[in-house]
C-alpha cells in the first residue's frame, strides 16, 4: 500500500488573525476522498472560520489550504513568495467545492427550482430546459421535487435548508461543506436534514461539516475532529473520541454537552 | 347661483387666457424632473457601484454626497449659473437647471442605492460566490431584483421631492410652472387663482408618480405575497 492519494482537503499550518486575536493557531488536517468528517468544539474555537478558510470565503494568513491538491485563494510568484489570487482564479478553485451555511442562504426572490438552476444557468452555462431537468433531479434527491415552484418564505427552514443543498449539489462537488447546517432549525426540523446528510454520506460524498450534532458525528462521521482556542485539541474515529477522549478539555467538553442533551449515541 | 357662475366665469376667463402659458410651463417642470431623475438615478447608481468596486472612490464619492446633501439646491443653483460662467462654464437657464438638479439628485440616489445594497444579507452574496457566479450576473441576478424593493419606496420619496424642488429654478429664471405663475400674478394681480392652480398641478404629478410606482412595487414584492 504505498500507492499515496491525494487528500481531497490539505491543511497545514494554517493561521488566521484578526487583529491581535488569532483564530487560528496553526491547523493541520487532512479530509481523504470520500471521507466524512465532522469538526466540533465550543463556539469561538474557530471551526466555522476553518471550514470557511477552506472555500476561501475567509482569508487565511499563513499555512496553505489545498483543495484536490491546488493551492486555495493564493498564486505562486517566480521569486516563491505567494499573493492573493484573483477572483476569476478563486472561483476556478472553489468549482470542486460545494457550501452549506447556517442560515441557508437561499435567494428569496427566487423559487427553489430558480435558486438550484441559476448556477447551472450561469456558470455552467446549460440550457434552462437541461437545468431544469437537473434541477429537479436534485430537488428530488433533497425530498422536495413537489416544492419546486415554491419561494424560500412558504418554505419551513429544514425545508429551506434542504433547498440550499441540492442548490449546492447541482453543480456537482467532489466535495461538500456544511457550517452548522442545523444550528438554525427548530428541533422537529432537524431529522429531515440530517437524513439527506446521510444519504450524501452513503452515496460516498466527501463531506466536512462543522456541527453541533453530537449524535449525528458519531453515527456517521468517519473521523471527528475537535478543536477548542483556535488549535485542532484531539482527533479520531467517534468511537474512541466520544467515549474514551484523551484531553481533559474535550472531556469537559462532552461532559457539558451530555449533561445538556444526554447521551451521545 | 349667481356667486357661482361668478367664480365659474372668472375661471373660465382666466383658464383661457393663462392656460397655454401654464401648459407650455408644465411641460418644462416635467421635462427638467425627468432629465433629472433619469441622470440622477443612473448617475448615483454609478457612483455607489463605484465606491463599492473601487476603494479609491469611497472618499470622493462620500465628498460628493455630503457636498450635496450638506448645501441647499438654491445655493448650488446659484453657484453653477452665476458662478459657473467665472470658471467657464456658461449654460443657459433650462440646461443649467437640468445639470443641477441631476447632480443634485444623484447624491440622493447614490445614498438610496447604498441602503439597498445593505439590505442584502452579505450570506446571499457568499451563496454566489460559493458557486461560482460572477459578479455582473449576481448584481443583475440577486442584488437589483431584491434592491428594488427595497430601494424604490424612498427613491419615489425622492422623485416627488425633486419635482416639487424644481420650483426653485424659478430664481434662475428658467420658465418652469413657478416662475410662470409668479409672473401671471405680477402682470394681472390675480394671486388666488395661479397659485391654486399651480399646487394643484404639482399635486397632480405627484400623484400619477405614486400611482405607478404602487403598480411597480406590487410586482417587485410577489415573491413575498403569494
Amino acid at each position: 500500500m504505498e500507492e499515496t492519494i491525494t487528500p481531497a482537503i490539505k491543511i497545514s499550518d494554517v493561521r488566521k488573525r484578526y487583529g491581535q486575536h488569532e483564530v487560528l493557531q496553526g491547523i493541520d488536517m487532512e479530509v481523504m476522498p470520500r471521507e466524512v468528517v465532522c469538526l466540533i468544539g465550543p463556539s469561538g474555537s474557530g471551526k466555522s472560520t476553518l471550514l470557511r478558510c477552506v472555500n476561501f470565503l475567509e482569508v487565511y494568513d499563513e499555512g496553505e489550504i489545498l483543495v484536490e491538491g491546488a493551492l486555495m485563494g493564493y498564486e505562486m510568484q517566480y521569486n516563491g513568495t505567494r499573493r492573493r489570487a484573483g477572483e476569476a482564479r478563486i472561483r476556478d478553485s472553489r468549482r470542486d467545492l460545494g457550501m452549506v451555511f447556517q442560515h441557508f442562504n437561499l435567494w428569496p426572490h427566487m423559487t427553489a427550482m430558480e435558486n438550484v438552476t441559476e448556477a447551472l444557468i450561469s456558470v455552467a452555462g446549460k440550457p434552462r430546459a437541461t437545468a431544469e431537468k437537473k434541477g429537479m433531479e436534485c430537488l428530488e434527491r433533497v425530498g422536495l421535487a413537489e416544492k419546486a415552484h415554491s419561494y424560500p418564505a412558504k418554505l419551513s427552514g429544514g425545508q429551506q435548508q434542504r433547498v440550499a443543498i441540492a442548490r449546492a449539489l447541482a453543480m456537482e462537488p467532489r466535495i461538500m461543506l456544511f457550517d452548522e447546517p442545523t444550528s438554525a432549525l427548530d428541533p422537529e426540523l432537524v431529522g429531515d436534514v440530517l437524513q439527506v446528510m446521510r444519504s450524501l454520506a452513503s452515496d460516498g460524498m466527501t463531506m466536512l461539516i462543522v456541527t453541533h450534532e453530537m449524535g449525528f458525528a458519531a453515527e456517521v462521521a468517519d473521523r471527528v475532529v475537535f478543536m477548542e482556542g483556535g488549535s485542532v485539541v484531539e482527533q479520531g474515529p467517534p468511537d474512541k473520541l466520544f467515549h474514551s477522549p484523551e484531553s481533559p478539555r474535550l472531556a469537559a467538553f462532552l461532559k457539558s454537552w451530555t449533561h445538556r442533551n444526554g447521551q451521545v449515541a | 347661483m349667481d356667486a357661482l357662475t361668478t367664480f365659474l366665469l372668472r375661471w373660465q376667463s382666466f383658464l383661457a387666457e393663462n392656460g397655454p402659458d401654464f401648459a407650455a410651463a408644465l411641460w418644462v417642470t416635467i421635462r427638467i424632473s425627468m432629465v433629472a431623475i433619469v441622470c440622477g438615478l443612473i448617475l448615483g447608481f454609478a457612483a455607489e457601484l463605484g465606491r463599492r468596486i473601487c476603494p479609491w472612490l469611497r472618499r470622493p464619492v462620500a465628498c460628493y454626497v455630503e457636498f450635496f446633501r450638506g448645501t441647499p439646491l438654491l445655493i448650488q443653483l446659484y453657484l453653477l449659473y452665476y458662478g459657473g460662467p467665472r470658471v467657464g462654464i456658461v449654460l443657459d437657464a433650462e440646461p443649467a437647471g437640468m445639470l443641477g438638479m441631476s447632480l443634485y439628485a444623484a447624491a440622493y440616489f447614490c445614498e438610496i442605492f447604498r441602503a439597498g445594497f445593505e439590505s442584502i444579507p452579505e450570506g446571499q452574496r457568499e451563496a454566489a460566490h460559493c458557486l461560482g457566479i460572477r459578479p455582473w450576473r449576481r448584481l443583475w441576478r440577486i442584488e437589483l431584483p431584491q434592491m428594488a424593493q427595497i430601494v424604490l419606496p424612498p427613491a419615489v420619496n425622492q422623485i416627488i421631492t425633486l419635482i416639487k424642488d424644481s420650483a426653485v429654478l424659478s430664481i434662475i429664471t428658467v420658465a418652469e410652472l413657478t416662475k410662470t405663475a409668479t409672473r401671471i400674478m405680477n402682470i394681472s394681480f390675480e394671486i388666488v387663482m395661479p397659485l391654486c392652480l399651480l399646487a394643484l398641478l404639482y399635486w397632480i404629478i405627484s400623484e400619477a408618480v405614486a400611482v405607478v410606482s404602487g403598480k411597480a412595487e406590487a410586482r417587485l414584492t410577489r415573491h413575498l405575497t403569494r
